[in-house]
């Protein structure tokens, strides 16, 4: 036996340089998929960030940061900020406050539960365009919402649903409801529900045990739904424009940087943009992060006793 | 759960009951076929003036949107455009899961984070410098073009659906055919293939719909002889009143119904959940 082990161990070390070199090759099959994400995904942020610091024009004397003072010093461009800040942090806090009872509820599997998950799946997968499309007719003057409102003697005239803030707030709200939901219902279905059953079991009321040990529990969830929810919202593009007002209230960062690149043909400019948004979406995933870590952090399965 | 203790006897730990579950979601749902539908309904409507359900019914629009938007060669783009980035995300997206699934090694968790991160972060912040490189090298407006930009977010995906897939795969069937002579290559393309294949199917089945799906990137980059069916769809609901709404809903009818033939199809290989995030159990 001993001498089985020291064997081995003479063997090891005799072949660790191969070896070494082995484990090494073995992750070849990754290189490929790695330079894809770096030279596709990395670079461009490189690019664009040096991009950002060349003004073109008019800027290219004014000095490096020329194109992000001219950002933050045009009213119009600043307020795109404002305009998409104030889609976006609702929309995921309506979003969040909604999906928790379900995802709550949902997390032991309930009949139905694949038919349901898959329905909340089909809008999330076709796209902001076609749902944005079928509320031009669904939330029109002249569409079945307003129809039912008039019909109940609800409202006098039809509503403007569309073709203003409400209309991609109504966009947003629905494209975003599904990933927002199948995110904590993936982490709420990875809680065991012995943890609850104890915590019943040595006398907590529902609303103890909802705040002391499910909520605790599900801060990773809730974290990572509401910064994906924020970043994909905060770059709405167009569901803005399509059922916004894209040359007033809903004038998002999107579309700034969009205008800039291919109205003004300034790339740098557009860059410079994309750079401001990609910050602001960093700094709140960053928030989330923090407040996250301030909660409970451990297991999420019970010990066995 | 096949455990007869972890199921509780009557109620479930601080649950009520579940009809405002189906309530909620039934809204939800009937909310979202309200919309596709209105939009369908529009689309053969000859008129649809004052009342519920269109006057009368046509199919006209398809016929018009066909030879209006030049749907057929629009589909034509889509579907080569949908082809080439599944196999390529595929090919590159496969081996690098399962080297993931398989190998510990220093950086791995990283890595990993790294190959998901292109499908987390929006693409139009990054699309807008993609572009613009894709641009100076005379690829943009381009077919290469629009499937070169659309890798970055579905060769992601592929990492993220296939990793747990080859976690879950037995890895003594590797060592069995590997002490048995087999190389590494034909271990691959005899054991691990043919066992990851229905894996393999729904994740191109899911990249597929997403990559006819993907608004942002090809609209950035496609020009106007490679635009896919959601950017024509685009162009023509923001020119809206140039062009009759039914022939606009005709087309959208058009990429709704393949996009969700190809989604039903997927959601029998895979759990949604899985779609978005990575489940540990």
């Amino acid at each position: 036996m001993q001498r089985a082990a020291r064997h081995r161990t003479e063997a090891d070390a005799a072949g660790q340089a191969p070896r070494a070199r082995r484990r090494w090759g073995a992750l070849v099959p990754i290189a490929p998929a790695f330079l894809v994400v770096l030279g596709l995904f990395i670079y461009p942020f490189a690019y664009g960030l040096i991009l950002s610091l060349h003004p073109q024009g008019d800027l290219a004397k004014a000095g490096a940061l020329a194109n992000y003072a001219a950002f933050f010093g045009d009213a119009r461009e600043r307020t795109s900020i404002w305009n998409t800040l104030r889609l976006a942090v609702p929309v995921t806090l309506l979003d969040l406050a909604i999906a928790l009872p379900l995802a709550y509820r949902l997390r032991r599997p309930l009949p139905g539960q694949r038919v349901i998950t898959g329905l909340l799946v089909i809008p999330m997968t076709l796209g902001t365009v076609l749902l944005a499309e079928g509320m031009i007719e669904f939330f029109g003057p002249a569409g079945w919402l307003n129809k039912l409102l008039l019909a109940l003697h609800l409202v006098a005239t039809p509503v403007q649903f569309v073709h203003n803030y409400t209309g991609v707030f109504l966009s947003l709200l629905i494209s975003d409801f599904p990933a927002v939901f199948l995110v904590l219902l993936g982490y709420a279905s990875g809680i065991d529900p012995r943890l609850e059953q104890a915590a019943r079991t040595l006398g907590a009321g529902w609303w103890q045990r909802l705040s002391r040990v499910t909520l605790p529990l599900l801060a990773p969830g809730i974290a990572a739904a509401a910064a994906l929810s924020f970043v994909a919202t905060f770059s709405v593009f167009p569901s803005a424009v399509l059922v916004g007002q894209p040359a007033g209230e809903t004038r998002v960062i999107a579309l700034a940087a969009w205008q800039a690149a291919y109205e003004r043909f300034d790339y740098p400019q557009a860059s410079a943009i994309a750079m401001v948004m990609a910050a602001i979406e960093l700094v709140f995933v960053a928030l989330v992060l923090a407040a996250r870590n301030r909660a409970y952090q451990g297991p999420t399965i019970g010990g066995r006793g | 759960m096949n455990r007869p203790v972890a199921r509780a006897p009557h109620t479930h730990a601080g649950g009520g009951p579940s009809w405002w579950v189906y309530a909620l979601v039934g809204a939800f749902a009937v909310l979202v076929a309200g919309i596709f539908l209105s939009a369908f309904l529009n689309s053969i409507a000859s008129t649809w003036f004052g009342g519920w359900l269109p006057d009368a019914y046509t199919t006209k629009w398809y016929r018009f949107a066909v030879a209006e938007f030049d749907l057929g060669y629009v589909l034509a783009i889509t579907i080569v455009v949908g082809l080439s980035v599944t196999l390529l995300s595929l090919a590159l997206g496969v081996p690098a899961a399962y080297v993931l699934a398989r190998r510990a090694f220093p950086g791995r968790p990283l890595l990993l984070l790294l190959l998901i991160l292109p499908m987390l972060v929006p693409p139009i912040t990054y699309g807008i410098p993609l572009a613009a490189m894709l641009y100076r090298a005379h690829l943009g407006g381009s077919l290469a073009g629009v499937i070169i930009v659309n890798i970055v977010p579905a060769m992601p995906f592929v990492v993220l659906i296939m990793t747990p897939f080859f976690e879950q795969i037995d890895p003594n069937l590797e060592r069995a055919a590997r002490t048995l002579g087999a190389s590494p290559g034909r271990v691959f393309r005899r054991v691990l293939l043919p066992i990851a294949l229905p894996g393999v199917l729904a994740a191109g089945l899911l990249i597929l719909v997403r990559a006819i799906a993907l608004f942002e990137l090809t609209f950035l980059v496609s020009g106007a002889k490679s635009q896919t069916l959601v950017v024509a769809l685009y162009y023509a609901a923001f020119a809206a009143g140039i062009r009759p709404s039914q022939a606009i809903d005709a087309m959208a009818v058009v990429y709704m119904v393949t996009g969700l033939a190809l989604l039903l199809a997927a959601l029998r290989f895979i759990n949604p959940v899985n779609m978005v995030i990575r489940v540990r159990q």
